[in-house]
């Protein structure tokens, strides 16, 4: 049977040539990166030349990257950090209804802790109106967050314009560019932003590293406390081959840019072209203009996701859904939610994303997998799809 | 690897009894597309014995094979006996549910139950089992699901 993985925004592969990097960190160069001698002095080479091709893909200077077991630990660090760090000057905390759980669930965690915390709605194209963010601004507000790119809908937010706002009113302001990573452009720089966080297992690194980038000048509360490790910042003894995997992944990124994005966004544009002009009664979620170059988020009218992806899954296809009976909590995407769509078409929502193995000859075969699963459910339902709901 | 067990499954994937009937002698809907299951169930009924049952459902994959699972086993039942089946008996003929799926057997429970209502009411029965059936309940969205432990 053929297999298609069509959720490269829940995880990629590891890349051959990053995996080769890794392989000797593991056992014959396997020094503590803290250890004086020869082969512990190595080990820290490598974590720092995998610092400088983390920092060289968002335009940080190394001493800026600080490494972490993963986004969600970078995106904790960020929020405890900077609010522990100014918590003298106020409690107020501005974030979206549209964030990872990473974030949501440590800001209700701070909630419950005395912080006040406003979630900002989002446009129907699941951006955020810099107008809104500023009249949210209070003289208490210390920390801002709003994703750089959105997981469900992958809507790129206007952090530039929401940065540039924050450092006006003296806000420390962080971005989640955990889907953005080597998918959009990146320059903390010309971005602006006070503290950013990273996944490596999104671009085609290893699961379990992460980092946080922290401004220059910026001193935030470390998260993690004991050993010396990252300049005296984040303690442990380095997951050194996961932290090479990472800055290979990186550079490969970095490299492979141009080529990457194109092919993503045009098998990504020819998937949804084939799947609306093909399917009836489906419908097209999120920006087409400030959209990551492989995400597709579609709802297919009077039916379900997870009866949708578990037949798919018996095709062999892996792709996600937003709908409520997927997840363990019955809650729908509270995403797809945030930018108005009605929750019967939530229920039948899915979310396609390609990577750089997917093919034309894979879109072919998903989409005539769909139209099948799709017809199939359809009969099934006991919504009658000529008079609607 | 798989969502649900090989019984489950097998009635996912090759569902009994979809479809609608000519001239039911009873219908019941139960669900709302708010929470993300709605199933119909219409069934035959001669010298009080269920002869024949179908069903629609729009819903997850757990839900389908409820439907197809509990119109299986009410078929060829007197009425009488159709009405003691429980949302427990759909799980237990299913080899299980996960906890969080609970919900979709009963919904086939209330939606066979409905559909006898109905026939009764038609036919100006009268039927043990309903006896405290409350034929216009509706599935609140906003209700807490109670999940029970893993088993």
């Amino acid at each position: 049977m053929r297999k298609v993985y069509l959720d490269y925004s829940a995880t990629t592969p590891v890349k051959e040539e990053v995996l080769k990097e890794m392989l000797p960190f593991y056992t014959e160069n396997f020094g503590n990166p803290s250890s004086l001698y020869s082969i512990g002095l190595e080990a820290k080479e490598a974590v720092e030349n995998a610092r400088s091709q983390v920092a060289s893909l968002i335009n940080a200077s190394p001493r800026e990257v600080y490494f972490t077991a993963g986004g969600s630990e970078a995106d904790n660090w960020a929020v405890f950090g900077a609010c522990d760090a100014f918590k003298e000057k106020g409690n107020h905390i501005i974030t979206t209804e549209i964030e990872h759980h990473a974030m949501l669930h440590t800001f209700e965690f701070l909630a419950k802790r005395g912080y006040d915390v406003t979630y900002l709605p989002v446009e129907e194209d699941g951006r955020v109106n810099p107008k809104v963010f500023e009249d949210a601004i209070t003289d208490k507000t210390i920390f801002a967050s709003v994703m750089l790119v959105n997981n469900e809908i992958g809507t790129i937010e206007p952090i530039k314009e929401l940065a540039k706002i924050a450092k006006e009113h003296g806000v420390i302001f962080h971005t989640d560019a955990v889907q953005a990573l080597g998918n959009v452009p990146i320059d903390v720089k010309d971005l602006g932003v006070d503290l950013l966080s990273m996944s490596s297992h999104k671009i085609y690194g290893p699961k379990g590293e992460g980092a946080l980038y922290i401004r220059k000048g910026l001193k935030i509360s470390n998260f993690v406390h004991g050993g010396a490790q990252e300049m005296g910042k984040r303690a442990g003894t380095e997951n050194l081959p996961a932290i090479v995997g990472f800055g290979k992944a990186a550079e490969l990124a970095k490299e492979n840019f141009d080529e990457h994005v194109k092919h993503l966004s045009e098998l990504r544009d020819y998937m949804v072209s084939e799947i609306l002009r093909r399917i009836p009664d489906t419908y097209y979620n999120g920006s087409k203009e400030f959209r990551h170059p492989g995400n597709a988020n579609i709802t297919f009218e009077y039916i379900e996701g997870e009866a949708m992806l578990i037949l798919l899954d018996q095709k062999g296809i892996s792709i996600s859904t937003g709908s409520a009976c997927s997840s363990k909590s019955l809650k729908p995407s509270h995403v797809l939610s945030a930018i108005g769509i009605p929750v019967t078409r939530i229920h039948g929502s899915l979310r396609l994303t390609v990577g750089d193995p997917t093919t034309k000859e894979d879109i072919d075969y998903v989409v005539d997998s769909l139209e099948e699963v799709v017809s199939r459910l359809r009969q099934i339902s006991s919504v009658d799809t000529k008079k609607g709901w | 690897m798989a969502l649900y067990n090989d019984i489950v499954m097998d009635h996912f994937l090759n569902p009994k009894n979809v479809g609608e009937l000519e001239n039911p002698d009873g219908q019941g809907v139960y669900g709302s597309p708010v929470c993300g299951d709605m199933m119909q169930i219409q069934i035959k009924v001669e010298d009080d014995v269920i002869t024949d049952a179908r069903f629609k459902t729009f819903g997850c994959g757990s839900a389908i094979a409820s439907s197809s699972m509990a119109t299986s086993m009410i078929i060829g039942k007197e009425i009488e006996d159709a009405l003691k089946i429980t949302n427990k008996d759909v799980i237990d003929a299913l080899g299980g549910l996960p906890p969080v799926k609970h919900h979709c057997s009963v919904l086939a429970d209330v939606a066979i139950k409905k559909a006898i209502w109905d026939y009764a009411d038609k036919h100006g029965k009268t039927y043990k089992g309903l006896e405290g059936f409350d034929p216009f309940q509706e599935e609140d969205p906003d209700a807490e699901e109670e999940i029970p432990d893993e088993e």
